[in-house]
């Protein structure tokens, strides 16, 4: 399940890797016009801004940064972030075509402003107190290793210990390969943690972002209490590349969008991104009633 | 910790030799009174990844295992030991079967990786194995794993989630073939000998990180002596057994509990990060 974000171009038109939205909708010249790439339209960047980045002609859901994600979702200035300290090594010595994962740590941290590609936190969604996990896709296509499982990890105990729901947004190409098994492990590492959190009666809910494969949506993320896809996203466990060249199957109209998802049962519900934060404040306040059950194991 | 130069790449041919013993000759060599158990109650029953009781050491076991054929026809009917959703669902069914009447589970790892396809995603591929590690790291019964072959990435942890991670020397484990990394970072798959050496995926490398609690060595590779293999195998995983019965008594809910706890701590410091 290697980070996957080579095999994730829709129809093979793959590339290496710019930020996300100069990748999705090449700015004309002054950035102050967007371009749509689902209808074509221009639109005036403040705009966008302005509507969380989703398209006013047709409601493209354009991806966004974690910084994005957490301001779109929170009560302005709630969120306290946690764990930044907790930093990336090179367990392995890891060294590819392109050079050592070290330096690509490096590189990539200068490039994205960030440290790794999961930021954890507490905050504060239409009032009410949740902890926070939100993968950034330009951070190595938001691959899990080591600091991903570690952060995930310690914010789902946080909020175990305080009872208070864990929300986790992801997008991912899959475990972080330069970790070799440490990543895969991350897998289990996420999960366990999860499994005490559900025997202590707190709810975790899962926002499945565009793209999101592999080791990510073969563990924490679909063992969640609701499963919410933002629209057309695309979800799934191996790359559509990946799958039409092992099967040489011409892959079904709509294959791994979240649409295909809700119809086959794999998921709770597709929430548009203007009715997402109300969507979650309502879910917290229902399940703010929950009573964990007597015995439970924790 | 660092094996010679292509050493790793030796490993992984080894690992997936065609001659390799597979679990059914485990279940074989090892087992008694062995009852295979199909089918995940839901769609149908994958046979890359089967499953069954049996008697381990004068004692009822579950166990689990990816089974890899040894020639075309038999790999075509077990789909080269890539098991689809349904596989994995059944793995689950077994595990809380195992819990409900106090078996130990016995897994044995041997797949290239879950199978990429058009119906193992309509199916739910990802959930299934998610469902599986999340069984597993909560089962109240102790667990050992076995790397008998090929340790490919999430379809071999979905049954990896264990008291005991236990390796065969010429086995391997990895977190993606070393063949789709090379491709994916190297842009070339011919470098899968490279990516083998530096992605550490070897037995003895795994076990310097901790991932690992044993290796089984080869003094003849598997494929040469199967029988010996098989049985050096049962020895040490009737030792781990014993030692996970003593420490953790069936039918004991403390023990149960402090069998769990310490398997989420196992799990739980995996990882290498600093803290700045
Ligand atoms: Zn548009």
């Amino acid at each position: 399940m290697p980070a996957m974000r080579e095999f994730l171009g829709r129809r093979g038109k793959f590339r290496p890797q710019p930020p996300a939205d100069s990748r999705e909708a090449p700015h004309i010249p002054d950035d102050l016009w967007t371009k749509c790439p689902s209808c074509g339209d221009l639109i005036y960047t403040k705009e966008l801004d302005r509507t969380n980045r989703v398209c006013p002609k047709c409601h493209h859901h354009f991806r966004l940064r974690a910084r994005q994600r957490i301001e779109s979702l929170t009560d302005p200035d709630s969120f306290v972030e946690w764990d930044v300290d907790v930093r990336p090594q090179d367990p392995l010595d890891f060294v590819d075509g392109s050079g050592g994962y070290a330096d690509k740590l490096a590189q990539t941290a200068k490039r994205t402003g960030e440290n790794e590609s999961l930021v954890t936190g507490e905050a504060l969604i239409e009032g009410r107190p949740v902890a926070l996990a939100v993968a950034d896709f330009d951070f190595l296509g938001a691959s899990m290793g080591s600091v991903f499982g570690e952060k995930l990890v310690r914010a789902i105990e946080r909020a175990a210990e305080r009872r208070i729901p864990v929300l986790t947004v992801s997008a991912s190409g899959g475990a972080r390969m330069h970790e070799g098994l440490l990543s895969l492990m991350q897998m289990a590492k996420t999960v366990a943690a999860l499994n005490r959190l559900g025997h202590a009666g707190v709810p975790h809910i899962a926002l499945l972002t565009d793209p999101c494969y592999g080791g990510v949506t073969a563990s924490y993320a679909t063992v969640a209490d609701i499963i919410i896809a933002e629209p057309k996203a695309l979800i799934g466990f191996a790359g559509p590349r990946v799958i039409e060249q092992i099967t040489k199957q011409k892959l079904p109209e709509g294959f791994q969008t979240a649409e295909f998802l809700l119809d086959h049962g794999m998921i709770d519900a597709i929430v548009p991104r203007d009715v997402l934060r109300e969507t979650l404040g309502r879910l917290f306040v229902l399940y703010s009633k929950a009573v964990p059950r007597s015995g439970a194991r924790t | 910790m660092t094996d010679a130069p292509l050493a790793a790449w030796d490993r992984v041919k080894l690992a997936r030799h065609p001659d390799r013993p597979h679990v059914l000759d485990y279940i074989r060599d090892l087992t008694r009174d062995f009852v295979e158990l199909h089918g995940d109650r839901t769609f149908g029953d994958d046979r890359a990844l089967i499953g069954g009781i049996a008697t381990f050491n004068g004692r009822t076991v579950i166990v689990l295992g990816h089974q890899k054929g040894s020639d075309t026809k038999e790999n075509i009917a077990r789909n080269f030991g890539m098991a689809r959703p349904e596989g994995y669902r059944k793995a689950e069914r077994l595990m809380r079967h195992a819990e409900k009447f106090g078996f130990p589970v016995l897994s044995f790892i041997d797949t290239p990786g879950a199978e990429p396809g058009i119906g193992s995603e309509e199916r739910g591929q990802a959930t299934a194995i998610a469902e599986s590690l999340l069984t597993m790291a909560g089962l109240a019964v102790p667990t050992i794993a076995l790397v008998i072959g090929e340790g490919g990435s999430g379809g071999a942890l979905a049954i990896g989630v264990a008291d005991r991670i236990l390796m065969l020397e010429n086995s391997i484990y990895a977190v993606a073939s070393p063949e789709a990394c090379a491709a994916i970072l190297w842009k070339d798959a011919s470098k899968a000998a490279e990516a083998a050496q530096t992605m550490r995926i070897t037995a003895n490398e795994l076990q310097a990180f901790g991932l690992v609690d044993e290796v089984i060595p080869e003094p003849a590779p598997a494929h040469e002596s199967p029988r010996g293999t098989i049985k050096a195998a049962g020895e040490v995983i009737a030792r781990h057994l014993n030692d996970l019965l003593a420490q953790y008594p069936p039918g004991d809910p403390a023990a149960a509990d402090r069998l769990i706890a310490s398997r989420y701590e196992r799990f739980r410091n995996i990882g290498a990060w600093t803290a700045v």
